[in-house]
């Protein structure tokens, strides 16, 4: 294969893409599959430059970086779909390219409801670009080692849609351990400068030396302060249960429990994406403007998230949630913010008289996908709290617990933050305190 | 390609690097899906670039690009020279590699009917007779199908001298029938979970399936369970079907093992191991029925862990892991080699994709086969429960304590299988349910099971490992925990 090849205009695509140089590319694209009579052609163009810095036993052990371009076209020919993908720009490649997606999209049966390429629409604009997190350097990572990234995107259509976004995004993470017990603090932001990993490194620190001369407590049923990390990492499984398609295929928990009392009155959850602790582009997979979604109101269930398709179906209007096409799964909210209160975690320990308090939960995966029944463990850091202050340290448990019955069971909210994690993507939670959260085993540590 | 190579070796060099190797890769795949009679995935793509991964001061940098040219390639590596230097300012030591030899070679893994030239049409009827076959039966509300196929062709050179081209064809298959019913959502997979099942081969893996004949048993399945009894709260035998065995090894043998998180260098994401250094050649890992290996060869079989060589040109080996109940051994590459005694790498280097590092991970990590037919297994067997077909799966991040839950279960009442059993789910300590294997069924059972999935590192790579085994049974193993108190 000859990869070093001359051809058209958009082979020279630059590291750090403007959105005249990504609509460039779309635009050859769209101009080529029109040369070969292409009716419908849908092209995303995503740029990416991130680097990585980790450090483990006091020194660098991996110091990378990558960039990365993909261009990716769908044809859609006579109620006919299908996409191809490629990271080279050059228009032999991109001619290539569209010329799989024909095929493929030939090779099918005709699909009577794949509806046409939407037109023109208007976005809502979002901030979330930060130069110095973008000319972040290997140096600067050395020194606090992170990890940095840009990404910039854009997509448009054979019916004059047009859409581009780009954003920077940071995220430092620090484990601590002193003998066997480990500790964990981590945080993201667009802007790098957001990100303090002193502050973070002293309250990974502390909590290692909490976390000492573990205790063994029996399994059951335990109020629980759980951290913003460890509400993300499960309430993050609850997020494809608010797709329409997820429900017109009965496999949301959310089937026959629309509009009805599901949690507590304290849980409202909506998705917005234009909220200022979120990130993510104002367009779906479609280029179809994103919208805020009320999808809880005081713990009843009211509204989901449709793409054009799911939207047919229910006679909804799409709320530009849609993945890009063609898939099996629809759409999802991806920025999902709850509504948090006012206590602080000092609060909440205080008013505990007997608890524990959760730092991190880990490996979480599905046992029952109708009640919602989630398995993991705790990890880094898990604490006894007994008459409003924390006690001892104890060993990691095993967790079986409904996330429909632990959001009836929050008695305490902090205020929402943007959380991470490593389960579930980022989101807007609070911390919560919540009773009768259910540990069915305990681990060796 | 080599080319390419060549001058990104020279610059390194030029630049100050003492060691450097290079991964030119082409990936490509294709995707297919169906849901509920329509085709729901219909997609293929392709990456080309290159790694870079050098050595300079005695620390690592790494530097990828997809910008094939050579004034590319060359900053790319003069890129990957600066990022050593950096992380030279924290080191704690020089990084020392275990001594290799140059390799010259070029290897195909073995298929008879390439994928990317069956005709579409073929694949997706296939698919879609497969789907209608489970709608016919009452009471499934979701049916899914799928197909996957990768080829991947990746050239390594080293500064060493080696240089290694291998092609990789990648197959993987399977369907599922849901079945929601008032308030349970009840699924069964053939011929597993999440995707099915996955290996070294060509178009003949799809072909070997039989799909039209197993698509309405797992659909009948899926709605009786809804019927069938709650699998109990106990404390007795288990037997487990070989595919769930598989994800078994791999969790509880398979990751404890990486040497790289055994010395917490994965501590900050997939967690450490309890496998320290000291445990080599004295504990007790599992009983003397019990054989382990790590077998990325062809003569293991066609795994997603079978390779000529790693992605450090290091020979695809055979590694005892557990022996006769022993633990002995660990997964290595150049850098940690040393630091258990050994003179060489046990050749566990594997990349996702040109634009990651590559980190220790598994091969094909297999429970070597027993002496019980299966009948016999069953027939000797009082009172116990047989699991089939992952449906969870966790374990904590050293590694002891897992549970699992499977699609079906059966009783096995004096020696005969009994009624299905619904929501199965074990957990357990990885030493002791492995000290309690008192059966494992011969070669005749054994398969070598795919898992397409697997995730460490960060950034976050997925890389697919093999894992043989036959159905095998364990004595007092906790049952039924992830529906207690429910």
């Amino acid at each position: 294969m000859n990869v070093a090849r001359k051809s058209g205009a958009a082979r020279s695509l630059k590291v750090g893409a403007t959105e005249r140089e990504l609509r460039n590319v779309v635009d050859t694209v769209l101009r080529l599959a029109k040369s070969i009579g292409v009716a419908e052609t849908e092209v995303h163009v995503d740029e990416t430059i991130s680097a990585l810095t980790r450090f483990a036993n006091n020194a660098i052990h991996q110091n990378v970086a990558e960039h990365t371009v993909n261009v990716s076209v769908r044809t859609q020919v006579d109620q006919r779909t299908a996409r191809a993908t490629t990271n080279r720009t050059d228009e032999d490649s991109l001619r290539a390219a569209i010329e799989a997606s024909l095929s493929l999209a030939h090779s099918q049966p005709k699909n009577p409801h794949l509806l046409p390429l939407p037109g023109k629409q208007r976005y809502r604009g979002v901030n979330r670009f930060i130069k110095q997190t973008a000319a972040l350097t290997p140096e600067d990572r050395a020194r606090a080692v992170r990890r940095s990234a840009q990404a910039q995107s854009a997509m448009g259509n054979s019916r004059s849609l047009f859409a581009a976004y780009h954003d920077t995004h940071s995220v430092f993470s620090i484990t601590m351990q002193e003998g066997s017990a480990a500790s964990w603090a981590k945080e993201n932001a667009v802007d790098v400068d957001d990100i303090d990993p002193q502050r973070l490194a002293e309250r990974a620190s502390d909590k290692a030396h909490q976390a000492t001369n573990a205790r063994e407590l029996a399994p059951g049923r335990y109020t629980v302060i759980l951290e913003p990390a460890a509400v993300l990492d499960l309430v993050g499984f609850l997020f494809y249960d608010f797709a329409a398609t997820a429900l017109q295929d009965k496999r949301s928990c959310f089937n026959g429990r629309m509009g009805k009392q599901v949690f507590g009155k304290n849980i409202s959850i909506v998705d917005d994406v234009y909220h200022p602790l979120q990130l993510g582009a104002p367009f779906d997979g479609e280029g179809i403007p994103r919208q805020r979604v009320l999808l809880v109101d005081h713990g009843i269930p009211r509204n989901l998230v449709y793409s054009r398709a799911s939207a047919k179906v229910a006679k909804k209007k799409p709320t530009g949630h849609g993945f890009m096409l063609p898939n099996e799964y629809g759409e999802a909210p991806m920025n999902l913010v709850f509504s948090g209160g006012k206590a602080s975690l000092e609060e909440m320990i205080a008013a505990t008289e007997r608890g524990l308090l959760v730092t991190r939960l880990w490996y979480i995966r599905e046992v029952d996908p109708y009640e919602k029944i989630m398995t993991g463990m705790t990890r880094d850091g898990l604490f006894l709290v007994e008459k409003g202050r924390v006690s001892s340290a104890v060993r990691n448990f095993r967790f079986n617990q409904s996330i429909l019955e632990m959001l009836r069971n929050v008695e305490m909210l902090g205020p929402a933050v943007r959380a991470t994690g490593e389960e579930a993507f980022e989101m807007v939670v609070p911390a919560m305190k919540i009773r009768d959260f259910h540990f069915s085993e305990v681990t060796k540590f | 390609m080599y080319d390419l190579a060549t001058a990104a070796l020279d610059t390194a060099r030029i630049r100050g690097a003492s060691y450097a190797d290079v991964r030119v890769m082409h990936l490509r795949q294709r995707d297919l899906t169906t849901k509920n009679g329509r085709v729901g995935t219909l997609a293929q793509s392709e990456s080309i670039g290159i790694g870079i991964r050098v050595l300079a001061n005695g620390a690592w940098g790494f530097a990828s690009t997809d910008r094939m040219t050579r004034e590319s390639v060359a900053a790319c590596a003069a890129q990957a020279v600066s990022i050593a230097k950096a992380s030279a300012l924290a080191k704690r030591g020089d990084v020392v590699m275990a001594p290799e030899n140059a390799y010259v070679d070029s290897w195909q893994s073995p298929f008879r009917k390439d994928p990317f030239e069956i005709p579409l049409e073929t694949q997706l009827t296939l698919l879609l007779a497969a789907d209608a076959e489970m709608r016919r039966v009452k009471g499934v509300t979701l049916t899914e199908t799928d197909m996957q196929f990768r080829k991947i062709d990746s050239w390594f050179a080293s500064s060493i001298g080696s240089r290694i081209h291998q092609r990789k064809v990648i197959t993987g298959c399977g369907i599922v029938a849901t079945s929601f019913q008032g308030d349970e959502i009840q699924k069964r997979s053939y011929p597993n979970s999440f995707g099915g099942q996955h290996a070294l081969q060509g178009y003949e893996l799809v072909e070997s399936l039989d799909l039209l004949k197993h698509a309405p048993v797992i659909a009948e399945e899926a709605v009786a369970l809804h019927a069938a009894a709650q699998c109990p709260q106990k404390t007795g035998t288990l037997i487990l079907g070989a595919s769930q065995l598989g994800l078994q090894i791999h969790e509880s043998v398979g990751h404890p093992i990486e040497l790289d998180r055994v010395l917490g260098q994965e501590a900050n994401f997939a967690g450490t191991s309890f496998l320290t250094l000291d445990q080599l050649n004295k504990l007790r890992y599992a009983s003397d029925i019990v054989n382990v290996v790590a077998d990325a060869r062809l003569e293991h079989g066609q795994g997603l862990g079978t390779f000529a060589y790693d992605d450090e040109g290091v020979p695809a080996q055979c590694t005892d892991i557990i022996k006769a109940g022993q633990f002995r051994g660990y997964l290595s590459n150049r850098e940690t080699a040393h630091l258990i005694g050994l003179q060489r790498s046990s050749g566990t280097m594997r990349t996702e994709s040109w634009n990651r590092l590559p980190i220790i991970r598994m091969t094909n990590v297999s429970l070597l086969p027993g002496t019980w037919s299966f009948d016999d297994l069953l027939g000797d067997t009082d009172d116990g429960i047989l699991m089939e077909t992952n449906r969870s799966w966790s374990i904590d991040d050293r590694r002891y304590q897992f549970q699992f839950s499977t699609e079906i279960g059966w009783e096995i009442k004096s020696g005969k299988r009994g009624r299905m059993l619904k929501n199965p789910s074990y957990s357990g300590i990885t030493t002791e349910f492995w000290n309690s294997c008192d059966a494992i069924c011969e070669r005749e059972h054994w398969t070598l099971w795919g898992t397409p999935n697997c995730g460490k590192g960060q950034p976050m790579q997925t890389m697919g490992t093999g894992h043989g085994a036959s159905p095998a049974r364990f004595r007092n193993v906790r049952i039924g925990t992830a529906f207690s108190e429910q």
